[in-house]
């Protein structure tokens, strides 16, 4: 077999094995249209370089050290080493908090996938009306989230409610329900609410995945005998996962993280049932002062994230390395 | 050569020019100091170079007209200080974070209305205001309890306190009369038997239980309170709330939540009630006077029917929680005198009368003096509100009302104690979890 030699430029990064020498090496090497290439580049990026750090990376930092301190507003603080974190550990309502955000992560995504996918098949299958469907269809992820969920608040309001009225009327409910106020009721009324609002994301991306998918594949699946159900399962799902797996991994990413929609609804109530990593940080840095301790609370959620985030960039990886093979 | 060498004829003793204008000049200035208050009456200027701002953050008062006083004095305090006083107005639940967030970047408001204890938790950025404060205080009758523990601390005001939010049960007299009741019960247990006969009638008292700032908190600390029940010893360390009382609390409070209370207030917020009583799904809930003041304009049949009362006596006496607000001058500010200027100005006799007169009883005022105000007695309906301020307590009672009474707070210790007992956990063990939190935060 002959041996396939590869130029190190025409690789991606990855598997070239770059080295900062033979980087520098590159440099000096380069004609002067790849400098001026380069430099374009460079200053292309530098902005969004500027602004990531500014706003994300020194945060960041930032947040890590106060996590290690006994920081509280107006004070400086010093170093305590991970006591902050220990002393989460044996707070039974961060362990509440925790719980939920796991909880109400995996229930929202999952039903989220689930009816974004029938959505965006729906979609791709309209014969009319299709700029006006899809546009209304994202309506709920354009609003903004705080007066989405205040009107939520009062659809759902026990004494004022507009579905328990619409419930009754059609006979579904005797008596009403009162979703917020709960412990399980008001978890399911924060993820119905999440989902209400992130599944035009779900159902917006797929619908561009299944544009994608080669209509003679499906043919052929049907000459061949297929039901609608084995095409969607056989056919259609296997060619739409990398676009689902990165959908539904920035859903993931975006939903542990969600403040807004649990502290407008439920402020973390009743009795920490919805409480999540961010709503509890915030009561911990601003309502008692203490910003090591909420900055520890919010950082809790780093570990799952960043694992969450390289699953991904491992993913797309083994997606472009796949289409690199000789 | 002398001037005395000069001309020898003059007989008058000659005084140096210096000594003369010294004295010119100090008594000039003791004249001055005298007559500020002329000074600004006269509408003269001032000490303060043209273009100094004076930036004052304070909430979205519940009151339209209260606001709108209060920017009229500001505007007036601007012209005769030569001075341009910005006040900005935000949302209640966003001060304390506005106030964070200044104190972290060392600028923005130069006085900043802070609620409840927050002076305790921002001690160390507040200047020290007693002058001011003390000075009101003396005029005005002296401050009740609440405010002064909510704004000083080792003997040094933290802020000046401007008003608390008065409280009182909100019944429809109507209804009541048909229950059979001509008046609102003055204990506890009277307090239950007429909210069986209330709920009975499918007009049931309404509570919330939830985590917003005012209403569950002011329920559940009053209730606590009155049956004997406390979080801390005056020692501030040890936590008693298993100790005294509270499980009586508890144990009542579970039992009238079935016998009497709409169940929808797990998830009710601070304006759930509200909305409820003025739409008649309540016959009684505990409130300031905002339901009063809103039905006077919208909701006339309300309106007439409505009345108040004070909260009734437990086992260990009548007490309240109060919200209050007190105006603190940031040590970062770059024009501590003219605040602390502008904040005696406001709080003198002349300006807060007309301020806390147009409030209506809905704000409370720190100062003894204004219990004999004629805005009590204006309305009758409302005159049981100027006696709230004498029994109300700070949070963390009985130690004092620090960090750690405001983390007690802040992770709703008190009401979701309350909240899972009504949920089905026997109260003796949300007792022992509430407790236990409560140790974890005192540190016992």
């Amino acid at each position: 077999m002959a041996e396939v030699r590869h130029n190190a430029s025409s690789l991606p990064l990855s598997r070239s094995g770059l080295s900062v020498a033979s980087w520098l090496r590159r440099l000096r090497t380069a004609s002067a249209t790849e400098r001026r290439e380069w430099l374009l580049a460079f200053c292309l990026l530098l902005p969004a370089a500027v602004m990531l750090s500014l706003f994300m990376a020194y945060p960041f930092v930032r947040g890590i050290w106060l996590s290690l301190t006994n920081t509280v507003v107006g004070q400086v603080g010093t170093f305590i080493g991970l006591q902050n974190y220990v002393i989460l550990w044996h707070d039974d309502i961060f362990r509440r908090a925790a719980a939920n955000t796991f909880i109400y992560t995996a229930v929202a995504t999952i039903l989220k996938l689930a009816l974004g996918m029938v959505v965006a098949l729906m979609m791709n299958n309209l014969l009319g009306f299709k700029r006006i469907l899809r546009a209304s269809m994202l309506l709920p992820w354009i609003v903004p989230t705080v007066l989405s969920a205040l009107a939520w608040k009062w659809m759902i309001d026990p004494t004022f409610s507009i579905l328990n009225w619409i419930m009754y009327q059609l006979g579904v409910i005797r008596f009403r329900v009162d979703w917020l106020g709960g412990p399980v009721t008001a978890m399911v009324s924060v993820i119905l609410v999440n989902v209400w609002r992130g599944m035009p994301f779900f159902a917006i991306t797929l619908l561009a995945g299944l544009q994608t998918v080669n209509p003679e594949v499906l043919e052929a699946a049907t000459i061949d005998g297929a039901t609608a159900l084995q095409r969607f399962w056989k056919v259609t799902w296997p060619l739409m996962m990398p676009i689902t797996m990165v959908v539904v991994l920035f859903s993931v990413v975006m939903t542990f993280a969600d403040f807004q929609l649990v502290y407008i609804l439920t402020g973390g109530g009743p009795t920490n049932s919805t409480h999540l990593f961010a709503t509890y940080a915030y009561q911990l840095s601003i309502a008692t002062a203490k910003l090591g301790e909420g900055a520890a609370a919010s950082l809790a959620m780093f570990p799952f994230l960043f694992l969450v985030v390289l699953f991904q960039l491992w993913y797309v990886r083994c997606g472009e390395g796949g289409k690199g093979e000789a | 050569m002398s001037a005395k060498a000069a001309n020898p004829s003059r007989k008058t003793p000659q005084i140096p020019r210096r000594v003369v204008l010294k004295g010119a000049a100090s008594l000039a200035s003791a004249a001055v100091l005298d007559l500020i208050p002329e000074i600004l009456r006269a509408a003269q200027a001032p000490a303060y170079l043209k273009g100094t701002k004076l930036h004052f953050l304070q909430w979205l008062n519940f009151l339209p007209a209260a606001d709108k006083v209060f920017l009229e004095q500001t505007a007036e305090f601007s012209k005769q200080m030569g001075v341009e006083v910005q006040v900005e107005r935000i949302g209640m639940n966003d001060v304390r974070t506005r106030a964070a967030a200044a104190i972290s970047a060392r600028s923005g408001p130069d006085i900043i209305l802070l609620d409840n204890n927050s002076p305790h938790l921002f001690a160390d950025s507040l200047v020290d205001v007693s002058e001011v404060a003390e000075a009101i205080g003396k005029e005005q009758g002296g401050y009740y309890a609440l405010s002064q523990a909510n704004a000083c601390a080792g003997g040094h005001w933290l802020a000046v306190p401007q008003h608390a939010l008065s409280t009182g049960w909100n019944y429809r007299e109507d209804w009541l009369k048909e229950a059979g009741y001509t008046e609102f019960p003055d204990t506890w247990e009277g307090f239950r038997e007429m909210g069986k006969k209330l709920k009975a009638a499918g007009r049931p008292i309404g509570q919330a239980f939830g985590h917003s700032e005012n209403d569950p908190n002011t329920y559940c600390y009053s209730l606590l309170w009155g049956f004997g029940g406390y979080e801390v010893e005056k020692d501030g360390k040890r936590v008693v709330l298993d100790k005294k009382g509270t499980l009586e609390a508890v144990k009542f409070n579970t039992a009238i939540w079935k016998e009497c209370f709409d169940e929808g207030g797990l998830s009710w917020d601070d304006s759930s009630n509200n909305r409820a009583f003025l739409a008649g799904s309540l016959s009684v809930t505990l409130n300031g006077p905002s339901i009063y003041l809103v039905a006077r304009d919208k909701f006339p049949e309300v309106y007439h029917a409505m009345n108040h009362a004070p909260q009734p006596k437990g086992p260990a006496g009548r007490f309240y929680f109060l919200p209050t607000r007190s105006a603190a001058v940031m040590k970062y500010s770059q024009n501590q005198k003219l605040a602390k200027e502008f904040i005696r100005w406001y709080m003198a006799k002349a300006q807060y009368g007309k301020w806390f007169g147009v409030c209506e009883t809905f704000m409370v005022a720190p100062t003894k003096m204004w219990y004999g105000d004629p805005v009590w007695t204006k309305d009758p309906k409302l005159t049981m509100f100027r006696d709230v301020m004498k029994d109300a307590r700070a949070i963390g009672y009985a130690g004092p009302p620090g960090r750690k009474a405001s983390e007690s707070m802040a992770k709703y210790i008190i009401v979701d104690m309350f909240a899972k007992a009504i949920q089905g956990t026997p109260p003796e063990e949300s007792l022992a979890w509430a407790a236990g939190e409560l140790k974890k935060i005192y540190g016992a």
